[in-house]
């Protein structure tokens, strides 16, 4: 079974809830998606023993076949490249790597080339994945795509998504069976846990809510879970013993108490498989 | 010579947009005559590559130089590798920003600002 674990607001605590996830079962595999800023790698201490470059195709022109007529820079629809005075620049960082200069070029003057943007490191046995964006990438989606084709079958597979509700978060979630939306009774947390919601629904992947964070006087999200008919599958209270050891490393699953709670979050989750 | 003004309207009268990729329209002003004619700045509302398309619409039009408050690094290598000189005006007319221009007394721009200015953040 693949879960992703998503938030909208950032901070509100995925990666608690996906690593907490994790450390509570047997055997999973936990992929960290939020590839701009992986951090279950430090709840979870894997042995990152393996790291492969997450490479792209952008376009290169072939000065000597170029006619400068411009017609690359027409098709792309990401204006990731300019012809002028008799130059083609090409602005590799922009390229969604979807070739179209190539098919424009009535020339056969625009070829492909490999450009690394970042990489994926895993455990030894695959159990524990993590991409990395290089500084400066503003495209992570082909870093998520690479994890993504490494997912084991026949384990519980939990991905931990980055934070919003764009195209990395789409492309985390694509193919799950079941999405976490973990959120914080703040006006934000609300305002983004609603996006999110706007998503998975779209989507048409089943989803419940774990509030975290929760304190007796705000059941905002509460009363919108209610309203809307969205299931609250747990609540982690706003604690400080929690926050004491989240700045130390450690879990709330090192208690036994919550370890069997997030036990039971499984078991309920696992029911829509059925 | 052509000039293209980054524009908040379509007219001589039209105030500069302080920001290139991102301007709303380009007045494209002959010095000589005073002609002008305006482009809509499609690439405005895109979501990435503003200033690159931006820059090559104008350079499409076969400017000379332009006009402009701000400009990105991506529009500049555009403008350069086109040798298009950039001169910075002021939030007044397009007609006030070319008259300062052929008094000489627009400076010339060869540093971009950080990417993504224009857009608010």
């Amino acid at each position: 079974m693949k879960i992703a674990v998503l938030s909208g607001k950032g901070g509100t605590g995925k990666t608690t809830v996906a690593t907490s996830l994790a450390q509570s079962l047997p055997e999973c595999q936990y992929i960290d998606c939020d590839v701009e800023e992986p951090n279950g790698a430090i709840f979870l201490n894997p042995d990152l023993s393996q790291k492969f470059p997450v490479q792209v195709l952008v376009p290169q022109v072939d000065d000597n076949k170029c006619n400068k007529c411009g017609e690359c820079a027409k098709a792309c629809q990401f204006h990731a490249i300019a012809v002028v005075k008799n130059k083609v620049l090409v602005f590799p960082e922009i390229c969604h790597h979807c070739g179209a200069c190539i098919i424009a070029c009535p020339r056969e003057a625009v070829s492909e080339t490999k450009r690394t943007i970042g990489f994926v490191e895993t455990s030894r046995r695959g159990h524990f994945l993590q991409g990395k964006l290089n500084i400066g990438e503003p495209i992570s989606v082909p870093i998520i795509q690479d994890l993504k084709r490494r997912m084991h079958e026949g384990i519980p597979v939990i991905l931990d998504c980055s934070p919003g509700a764009s195209c990395t978060v789409v492309q985390s979630i694509e193919g799950c069976d079941y999405c976490i939306l973990v959120t914080e009774p703040t006006p934000f947390g609300l305002h983004d846990l609603k996006i999110a919601v706007q998503v998975v629904k779209k989507m048409g992947i089943p989803f419940g809510v774990v509030i975290n964070k929760a304190t007796s006087d705000n059941t905002s999200i509460q009363d919108c879970c209610r309203e809307s008919q969205i299931e609250v599958l747990l609540e982690i209270p706003f604690s400080k013993e929690i926050a004491e050891g989240y700045s130390r490393g450690l879990l709330p699953v090192q208690n036994e108490l919550w370890k069997d709670k997030f036990r039971k979050l499984y078991k309920e989750v696992k029911k829509v498989q059925a | 010579m052509k000039i293209a003004v980054s524009s908040t309207g379509t007219t001589l009268e039209s105030t500069m947009d302080q920001r290139f990729g991102r301007a709303a329209n380009f007045v494209v002003v002959d010095t000589e005559t005073m002609d002008f004619e305006s482009l809509n700045n499609g690439a405005a509302a895109s979501g990435g590559g503003a200033g690159i398309s931006a820059a090559q619409t104008v350079v499409d039009k076969g400017v000379g130089a332009i006009i402009t408050g701000n400009i990105g690094p991506n529009a500049m290598n555009v403008l350069q590798a086109a040798q298009v000189d950039i001169f910075r005006g002021s939030p007044v007319s397009v007609k006030e920003n070319i008259a300062k221009h052929q008094k000489g007394l627009l400076e010339r721009i060869d540093t971009s600002v950080a990417a993504h200015s224009g857009m608010g953040r």
